[in-house]
């Protein structure tokens, strides 16, 4: 858990601009305000580069948190 | 710039670039999510050295903004409207349509569409250029290869709207058409299906940093910053083999074997030169062995007629490239060098970063595919004057060496028996003129970039007086190569709006022709006033001090001068 959470959160800040970001499991949407529906779809698919992995819609869509966005990671890895 | 940059890649390379002092004004308008190719051609546009500034439309209002006067989009005043349609958006409005035969006419509402678009600028004084983005040929699979005899199957009307495209775009001046399908087809993946579901991501991210990246080419060369020159090793890059040592009987051209891969290369550089690129050669070899395969191949394509620097020595690659530059007078940033040896290409790129110097694949039989996928040669005007460069080029290495023989300038301009030409424009001149505005980056006091149609408006303006000056002398003739246009004021003041000259006749006294020739038909018309100004720009240095130099005298500190027409003396040239 504690890898892919290092992993996100050097991938969210640069996505996002932003250096001070600081991931945790229960991080939503709305703590970060770069977050926003479009630099989703950009995280989206820098994640699914990262791991080379491609998300099933459904999951994408489901997400509420940082936590649930890396057990999608575990499934599929 | 770079092609091959992801868009995270170029996302990172941008962030902290400083902006340099060359702005651009751009709007996009869509019907689908455009956020991201914004975006990239913002930083790619940074990459490439400008200031940008990039309007996005809403989401989906194409016509509402252009036809709402007051809408952000004229209040942001473009250089450059770019539209940018997803056939997939239009796939659904497609379907929308229940007749058939309406279906069979569809291509019809598209191209209609895309001309009142044009109106609709124009109608609300936007002189901005609209690039518009081809229909991405999407088969929706409902006919298979029976498409091309159905007219109201989709695939079929998508080929007809493109047609149409083209139609509008050879008749409109400020319409631009980019095509969009080249650059798909060479990328695989170019849509990520789950993301246009969900979120109404038309094309990948990296996508559309791709096409960004060609539309930043497109955009650099509308304003007047693209490739003129081609410089060519010539063992192993023009042909297979080394002249010195293999000898003509052996080197590899033609029809046989992988001499066919350099023959295509050859037909390649034979076709740009004939749109006006010029060619020039740059070889580590003996003069005279270099130029025999040009001189008693008979398979090869390329002819030293072709070539307008033949450089072949064993100096430094650079400094030889420096000579031609020189010999031109074009700018390092236009000119491109193809060599396969990559320490060769390595002394070049250390030395003159400006010049562009592809790194060739090993196999010649990717040389000119390769070549080809880089899009180096995007250009913003064509005219049939391109075709004489070459002869002008040469003619030009010739006044050079006749340089040597002479000490005294005065004496050597005197030698050049120089004949020039001033008159209004004729309608026969308007697109070299406007060519001569996109071009012209040195010798050019105010940088205005005009199309055909601005040049026609100032030809038949009452507010305008227009100049156009040609000039030939023992050597040969170099047709139209300067151009002023003056604005008016008042009743007795005129402004210089434009004053360019192509630096192929630099230092020949054409601009005191010039002058000592406008102002006396000034004076004829009762007008006492001369105003101008020069507006800086990273390459028009070579001017700063032009309006000193025609004896105007400064209004205030900055770049602001005036001259008093009856106080003004001829200037001494040696035209007549």
């Amino acid at each position: 858990m504690n890898q892919y959470l290092d992993i996100l959160n050097e991938l969210f800040r640069e996505v996002l601009d932003n250096e001070s970001i600081d991931l945790k499991p229960e991080t939503t949407a709305n703590d970060i305000d770069e977050w926003d529906s479009i630099n989703h779809i950009y995280l989206v698919v820098e994640i699914e580069k990262k791991f080379n992995i491609k998300f099933k819609s459904s999951q994408i869509l489901e997400w509420k948190n940082v936590g649930e966005i890396i057990e999608s990671i575990q499934d599929k890895k | 710039m770079n092609l091959n940059l992801s868009y995270r890649e170029l996302h990172k390379l941008a962030k902290d670039l400083p902006r340099a002092n060359n702005a651009i004004k751009i709007a996009v308008l869509g019907n689908h999510t455009t956020n991201f190719f914004c975006k990239a051609l913002e930083n790619h546009l940074l990459l490439a050295g400008y200031d940008p500034s990039i309007f996005e439309g809403d989401y989906d209002q194409i016509d509402m903004t252009l036809i709402d006067e007051s809408s952000q989009l004229y209040n942001f005043n473009p250089e450059f409207v770019i539209v940018f349609e997803s056939t997939l958006t239009i796939k659904d409005n497609f379907y929308a349509i229940k007749s058939n035969l309406d279906r069979s006419q569809y291509y019809k509402q598209l191209s209609n569409k895309a001309k009142s678009r044009v109106s609709h600028l124009k109608n609300n004084n936007c002189n901005a250029k609209i690039i518009y983005l081809s229909y991405e040929l999407i088969d929706d699979a409902l006919y298979g290869n029976l498409f091309s005899k159905i007219p109201h199957s989709f695939y079929n009307q998508l080929w007809k709207a493109n047609n149409a495209l083209i139609n509008i775009s050879e008749n409109e001046n400020s319409f631009y058409l980019f095509d969009i399908n080249k650059h798909l087809s060479g990328t695989t993946n170019h849509r990520d299906w789950p993301a246009y579901i969900n979120s109404d991501l038309h094309y990948s991210i990296d996508t559309f940093a791709e096409l960004s990246y060609h539309v930043t080419l497109f955009l650099k060369a509308l304003k007047g910053n693209f490739k003129k020159c081609l410089i060519l090793d010539l063992d192993n890059t023009i042909w297979g083999g080394i002249i010195g040592d293999d000898g003509i009987d052996n080197i590899q051209v033609g029809a046989l074997g992988i001499g066919k891969a350099f023959t295509k290369l050859q037909k390649w550089v034979k076709e740009l030169k004939d749109r006006g690129i010029i060619i020039s050669v740059c070889s580590k070899n003996n003069e005279d062995v270099a130029k025999t395969p040009f001189l008693e191949h008979s398979e090869m394509i390329l002819k030293l007629e072709d070539i307008s620097v033949f450089v072949a020595n064993w100096n430094n690659k650079a400094d030889n490239i420096r000579y031609i530059q020189e010999v031109l007078n074009i700018g390092f940033d236009s000119m491109v060098f193809i060599d396969d040896n990559p320490a060769e290409r390595d002394i070049v790129k250390q030395s003159l970063p400006l010049v562009t110097v592809p790194d060739l694949p090993e196999d010649p039989a990717l040389y000119l595919p390769y070549l080809s996928s880089l899009n180096l040669f995007e250009t913003a005007s064509y005219s049939d004057n391109d075709k004489d460069r070459t002869l002008q080029y040469q003619q030009e290495a010739e006044r050079r060496k006749s340089i040597t023989s002479v000490t005294n300038m005065d004496d050597y301009l005197k030698s050049l028996e120089m004949v020039g030409t001033i008159e209004s424009f004729k309608v026969e001149d308007i697109p070299r003129i406007a060519q001569l505005t996109q071009r012209s980056n040195q010798f050019n006091l105010r940088t205005k970039r005009y199309t055909d149609e601005d040049i026609t408006r100032f030809k038949n303006s009452d507010n305008y007086l227009t100049y156009s000056i040609k000039l030939k002398d023992k050597f040969g003739d170099y047709g139209l190569i300067s151009v002023v246009i003056l604005k008016k004021i008042n009743k007795t003041t005129f402004f210089i709006d434009t004053w360019i000259m192509s630096c192929r006749v630099l230092k020949r006294g054409v601009e005191f022709f010039a002058l000592n020739k406008i102002v006396k038909d000034l004076l004829n018309s009762n007008i006492s006033i001369l105003t101008g100004e020069y507006l800086e720009t990273q390459k028009n240095h070579l001017v700063s001090d032009l309006l000193d130099n025609l004896s105007f005298s400064k209004i205030d500190e900055g770049f602001k001068y005036k001259l008093e027409l009856n106080h003004f003396n001829p200037i001494k040239n040696h035209i007549s």
